[in-house]
């Protein structure tokens, strides 16, 4: 029963991914990838990784891709404004895709796994074992990443701030 | 060597090696500098799912302290990036990577 729905998540992520790439419209491209997403938080619940999930849904389908849509819509993109590559070219990237695939598949395959087997524990993922661990073990890389996203947010403000503001002045 | 709810890992390092591959892929194949960015965060999420795999498997919360963390950095880093593609289109008109071709010798 698990495994099928491993199966159906990983089959409708990897086709939404695959569509993401060859959709011609930057919408539906940012829509799928959406879809994607949602495949990789039912993995997250399968792997008992609940407060994971839910994070993982709010900042990715709720923030990051509202932002890609709304660029999007900003910069006025469909499909007639899309660059295409060459023929050529194109098949370079698929040959060179399909290599890094072989790549993994011979790096990964038979290899041993070390360490020792788990124990059963549902509540691995909650908020209260994944808190604990993050401000006790964590709590610096905790401080820092808030520093991180304060300084992103004003690069954000001065890098999309019109330049015609400052010369008005 | 299977996960808590008895699927292989093996499975799962196939799953993150397709999709990682299919954001290099994405990066490769298309010109349209918004997609190069989605498919980025498509390779940051193949990595982002293996490493919860793991952290199952080992059943240690460390691996999804670090999850949080790559998603904090991406929020940051698809900030910066959108706001640098829209000062990049306000002075070119076009979102095409081959525009930004200065660096190339």
């Amino acid at each position: 029963m698990t495994l099928n729905v491993f199966y159906f998540l990983s089959f409708f992520g990897i086709i939404c991914a695959l569509l993401v790439v060859f959709s011609k419209n930057p919408v539906y491209s940012v829509l799928y990838l959406i879809l994607t997403f949602f495949a990789i938080a039912g993995h997250y619940i399968l792997l008992n990784a609940q407060f994971l999930a839910a994070v993982h849904v709010i900042v990715y389908a709720g923030a990051i891709m509202v932002l890609f849509l709304y660029v999007i819509m900003l910069l006025n993109l469909n499909q007639e404004s899309e660059p295409h590559k060459s023929t050529f070219l194109k098949f370079a990237a698929a040959i060179c895709g399909g290599l890094l695939l072989i790549i993994f598949v011979g790096a990964l395959k038979g290899t041993e796994l070390m360490g020792p087997q788990h124990q059963d524990s549902a509540d691995m993922g909650l908020v209260k074992s994944v808190g604990r661990v993050l401000f006790s073990d964590y709590l610096l890389p905790f401080e820092v990443s808030s520093v991180l996203l304060l300084a992103s947010m004003v690069g954000a403000v001065m890098l999309g701030k019109s330049e015609k503001t400052n010369d008005s002045k | 060597m299977k996960t808590a709810l008895g699927i292989p890992i093996e499975y799962y390092l196939w799953l993150c090696a397709i999709l990682f591959t299919i954001g290099v892929l994405g990066v490769l194949y298309r010109r349209n500098a918004i997609i190069i960015f989605m498919c980025i965060e498509l390779m940051l999420n193949a990595v982002n799912l293996l490493l919860v795999a793991f952290s199952n498997y080992y059943n240690d919360p460390s691996g999804q302290v670090f999850v949080f963390f790559i998603m904090a950095v991406a929020a940051a880093e698809v900030a910066v990036g959108l706001a640098i593609l829209i000062m990049m289109y306000r002075n070119t008109k076009t979102i095409d990577i081959d525009i930004l071709n200065k660096l190339k010798w």
